[in-house]
């Protein structure tokens, strides 16, 4: 496409050589490598990209950098992207793309219909219409007709994400004059210095000008400070980078977008700086005049990038409307580009001859306004007003009309880092003052609008941050510039000669002046009030180009100077940011690694299903022969340990030593039950409770030695029970003797259950005394088993006779293998999480997150005989022995048997009285096939479950309802005998 | 994300540290013989200041201190950190 007439012969910032195919609504088109996909369109004569979100007016493209307001687009298939500025995409091969809010194309769009219903859609239209019966029924409807891009339906293809941090003395935000300079200045001391920069190639603004520094082109010279910064080893610059929030303690969120053959890189930088200077430049703001959308239509200076930096030809006869001296240059640049310039209309009264100067020839208009713009689906004249009593009138033909409303300071990040803003009548903008964190703003972002002062005041900042990070500041001569200047007049629109005439303020949102008067009519005041009720400056340009228009408008209808309003809050993003970016690589377990027990190998190699369990442990669920069901092979290994003998891995068991002399004082005071008196070689059962009286965890302490002792907890509570108890030590009785060490995968254990338990053990061949006299239940022992050193306890979770054997776990694969081999003469079985959930459901003892759920407390669970009397204090005494006080109803444990045996109750139903459909009474925690029973058996959490013994219980589950008998919650040896053997 | 000095490791990012609550909340010593009132408002009655508050962090992946800081809650400003008292 070398003979593409919208493009230049020569000049811009374009590859020539390297063409680049891609697709846009469906249609090819070639562009070059540098172009943006809005670039690209226009050099292919593409005005009309975009409808708007509500009335769906043709619109185009309205700047050339994230700022972008007029069109939206939704990347395609392997890139997959919703709802990116058409100006900061960049092209490349194969890359497919559509606009956002239209179907089936913005050129024939059916929602289209919506411009001439235009006068039934004020602002607030959806919200006052659509109120009975309410909002939400009619908001999935009326948000799809809204459109924007939907999700994708699968993660881009091409696309890698990752996060990384960085820590850095300076950071500089913007590679424009300013931030260049700040970053020489801050190299050149020796701090750690980044920079960042959201272009493809750093100049910012010089990008899209044509500017000489130091006696030559200007960017000649940034490539030198580029060359320089590059050799600075405490130096680090990417560009494509975009600083899009500020948070706590400078922490400064960057978004890289790095292209990687095939497809892009996205990082998501972490930077934790010292000082961060923001040298972001400003934005040029629209003006606001009737049909100020229309394709063709754009910014000055957008025009000027797209001739300079694009060399693309975005119209063949421009007409330009400034309040400000910035556009003179704009029509010189488009002049030299062939161009032809049809007049500048100016609303100021005077227009300097300097400004004039280079613009021999050409009808500059002061005192003028344009009033109206003309044609539908690309602008094709406009209305010329002066703004004298006459009010003369003309047309003036054109293809491209360009508007200027003067310059904001780029202040959204110092404004994320809780910057003050005043406004200034000077340069009528809002310009920073004080930043609440150590973030200093340099160049045109501080208000230092023309480039000689941005350099200087980019040089003095770099050289601030250096020496208020603790190096030494060095100044040096700066460069020789151009003479610059700038001036402007506020001007917040320009009235339509009739109100039916829209004149947006936001485009991307669709507001128009009438609108904000319509707002400050129905008595919204200030400009939050008016933000929310318009949404005006809420679409995903945040209002870059427009917000200042709806800030004027309102302070000129309500008659109040500027000064007296604030913006509305800019907030981060700053630009749309991937989900993926901030998410990088943690996915699945790369950052969060599963926790394994030595056994896992062994596990996986048996089949098991391997499960997660608390606190990201691997543990096999169940081990399935082939051909068996799930359930049957949880019932298998259950009666397993019911008729003769299992093993499982209670290895994550969480474990800690408590080793000092005042150890017992520290157990008596978090456990409800004495442990005090608990003597050497013996154990206990015990509960925490939170001071709110409600249970906490539960597990077995035993003691070691008068001052040492070992405390089990729930696997998932482990790291709970630590900060819990490091509490107590540090802050509640730092005077207490004791040392806490957490032992959770120093020990490893195998728990050996059932009948033949001990048999099993035996063979094992070991030096400990296994007779139940000499080694009762709920004691331990030391001593070898199959030569290993262990320590076997005494405790059962199952209901049955057990001997949890616990070596360090360096040795615990041999001693593994060891039981598998020996048991196997009396038929071991290993046993999973889900036959483990059998044995004690069968039991009645509680598990965490099932019958503990943070709401119970023992008497609820039957087991008021843990709370000692005897203790004056213990924590969570206080707050049950309160709650007791008072009548209210609670929840007690109770069993359910389903009076259909051969039904299951699913966990978690909930009960309600006789089924109906009103407040629950209690819900399920447990339901599970009982071997022992030949019948599902549940527990629940009944309301005054214990006074309700052989009456009927109701589940709910979905329509159907589900009769159970309440019983008593043990269903299996209730005396205990078989755990004591 | 704020930056907490812990006094063992320096400083680091909040996400190494799980917030432990007011420091101004302290256990009655005498639990068993505080009036009702008296226990309730130490349980649920947090104080919740605009400005300077002391609080507690526990450095949960690092060293494991509890750390107490002074916190501006209208600014993030850190202005004291030690550990516990």
């Amino acid at each position: 496409m070398a003979t593409d007439s919208h493009r230049m012969e020569s000049g811009g910032r374009i590859d020539r050589s390297n063409p680049i195919k891609f697709q846009f609504n469906g249609k090819n088109y070639t562009g070059y490598s540098g172009d943006t996909l809005a670039s690209a369109l226009l050099a292919n004569n593409v005005h009309l990209t975009a409808r708007s979100f509500k009335y769906h007016r043709p619109r185009g493209i309205i700047s050339a950098g994230c700022e972008e307001p007029g069109t939206l687009v939704e990347l395609l298939e392997e890139n997959s992207s919703g709802n990116r500025a058409i100006t900061s995409v960049r092209i490349e091969d194969g890359l497919k793309a559509k606009s956002v809010n239209c179907w089936p194309s913005p050129d024939f769009d059916l929602g289209g219909i919506n411009q001439f219903l235009a006068d039934l859609l004020p602002a607030g239209f959806y919200y006052k219409t659509f109120m009975w019966p309410n909002w939400r029924l009619y908001e999935p409807l009326i948000r799809r007709a809204a459109g924007l891009a939907g999700a994708p339906a699968s993660p881009p293809t091409k696309v890698k994400f990752e996060s990384r941090h960085a820590h850095v003395d300076v950071l500089v935000v913007g590679a424009g004059p300013a931030g260049l300079l700040a970053a020489l200045h801050a190299g050149r001391s020796g701090s750690r210095v980044m920079l960042v920069d959201e272009n493809s190639e750093a100049g910012g603004a010089l990008l899209n000008r044509k500017v000489r520094i130091g006696g030559e082109s200007s960017l000649g010279w940034v490539s030198s400070v580029v060359d320089e910064l590059a050799a600075m080893k405490n130096v680090m610059h990417i560009q494509s980078a975009t600083a899009w929030g500020i948070r706590e303690h400078n922490l400064v969120l960057v978004l890289e977008r790095r292209l990687k053959e095939p497809g892009e890189l996205l990082r998501n930088w972490r930077v934790r700086a010292a000082r961060t200077v923001v040298a972001t430049g400003s934005t040029e703001r629209s003006l606001v005049f009737a049909n100020n959308d229309r394709p063709g239509v754009m910014l000055s200076s957008a025009a000027q990038s797209y001739v300079n930096r694009y060399a693309v030809i975005p119209g063949r006869k421009a007409l330009i409307f400034t309040n400000n001296s910035s556009a003179f240059s704009v029509a010189a640049d488009l002049m030299n580009a062939g161009i032809e310039i049809a007049a500048i209309v100016d609303s100021r009264r005077e227009v300097q001859d300097a400004d004039r100067s280079h613009l021999n020839g050409i009808e500059i208009l002061p005192g003028s306004v344009v009033s109206e713009a003309h044609g539908h689906r690309r602008v094709n004249g406009a209305t010329v007003s002066e703004r004298s009593e006459s009010g003369r009138r003309r047309r003036i033909d054109c293809d491209l009309l360009l508007h200027s409303g003067g310059w904001n300071p780029t202040v959204n990040l110092f404004s994320q880092s809780r910057g003050d803003l005043r406004f200034d009548d000077c340069l009528a903008a809002f310009v920073p003052v004080d930043s609440g964190q150590a973030v200093m703003c340099a160049g045109a972002a501080n208000g230092r609008m023309t480039i000689p002062e941005a350099i200087a005041d980019g040089a003095k900042t770099g050289i601030r941050a250096a020496i208020e990070s603790g190096y030494p500041g060095k100044s040096s001569a700066l460069p020789e510039v151009d003479e610059d200047s700038y001036s402007v007049e506020a001007l917040w629109h320009v009235e339509p000669r009739s109100r039916r005439n829209k004149c947006f303020v936001d485009f991307l949102n669709d507001v128009t002046v009438e609108d904000i008067r319509l707002a400050l009519r129905e008595g919204y005041r200030n400009v939050e009030q008016v933000k929310r009720y318009t949404t005006g400056g809420m679409g995903f340009d945040q209002g870059k180009t427009g917000n200042i228009n709806i800030v004027g408008t309102i302070a000129q209808e309500r008659g109040l100077p500027l000064s007296e309003f604030s913006t509305t809050t800019f907030r981060s993003p700053y630009t749309p940011v991937e989900f993926g970016s901030i998410g990088g690589t943690r996915s699945d377990t790369v950052f969060l690694p599963y926790r394994h027990t030595p056994v896992t190998s062994w596990n996986t190699a048996q089949g098991a299903v391997m499960y997660e369990a608390g606190a990201r442990w691997r543990r096999p669920g169940y081990f399935p022969k082939p051909g068996e069901t799930m359930q049957e092979a949880v019932s298998r290994e259950s009666r397993a340990v019911r008729a003769g003998v299992g093993v499982y891995d209670g290895s994550p068991l969480g474990k800690f030593e408590l080793k000092g002399r005042d150890a017992a004082k520290l157990l008596d005071f978090v456990y409800t039950n004495f442990m005090s008196d608990l003597a050497p070689g013996h154990g206990r059962y015990g509960m925490m409770l939170s001071d709110d009286g409600l249970i906490f965890d539960d597990g077995v302490v035993f003691c070691l030695s008068k001052s040492r002792f070992l405390v089990t907890t729930s696997t998932a509570n482990a790291e709970t029970v630590n900060r819990h108890l490091e509490f107590i030590l540090q802050i509640e009785r730092p005077e207490w003797d004791i040392k806490l060490t957490a032992v959770t995968s120093q020990w490893s254990n195998a728990t050996i259950c059932g009948p033949k338990a001990r048999e099993v053990v035996r063979s094992l061949e070991t030096d400990i005394d296994l007779d139940t006299e000499k080694f009762p239940f709920m004691a331990w022992r030391k001593g070898r088993v199959a030569g290993i050193d262990a320590r076997i306890f005494r405790v059962s979770f199952t209901g049955e006779l057990s001997f949890e054997i616990n070596v360090a776990s360096r040795d615990f694969d041999r001693l593994w293998n060891k039981i598998i081999e020996k048991g196997s003469t009396y038929g071991i079985e290993p046993v999973g999480s889900e036959a483990n959930h059998v044995l004690r459901t069968e039991k009645g003892f509680l598990s965490l997150g099932h019958e503990v759920d943070g709401t119970v407390d023992p008497y609820d669970l039957g087991m008021g005989w843990i709370m000692s009397k005897k203790k004056p204090d213990f924590i969570g005494r206080r707050s049950v022995e309160l709650r007791r006080q008072g009548s209210e109803t609670r929840r007690e444990l109770v069993g359910l048997l389903p009076d259909d045996p051969d039904k299951a109750i699913p966990e978690g139903a909930p009960l309600t009285p006789g089924g109906r459909k009103t407040r629950t009474e209690g819900f399920v925690s447990a339901c599970v096939w009982s071997v022992v029973k030949e019948r599902w058996i549940a527990l629940a959490l009944l309301e005054r479950g214990r006074e309700r013994m052989g009456q009927i219980a109701h589940a709910r589950v979905q329509e159907e309802i589900i009769q159970a008998k309440i019983v008593s919650p043990c269903f299996h040896d209730s005396e205990g005998q078989r755990l004591r053997s | 994300m704020l930056l907490i000095r812990c006094p063992f490791c320096g400083s680091r990012n909040e996400s190494e540290f799980m917030y432990g609550g007011p420091a101004a909340v302290r256990r009655p010593s005498n639990a068993a013989e505080v009036s009702s009132r008296e226990w309730v408002e130490y349980l649920a009655v947090p104080s919740n200041p605009l400005g300077p508050a002391l609080e507690r962090w526990w450095h949960a992946r690092g060293c494991g201190s509890w750390v107490t800081i002074e916190r501006n809650t209208a600014t993030h400003e850190i202005t004291e950190s030690s550990d516990g008292d």
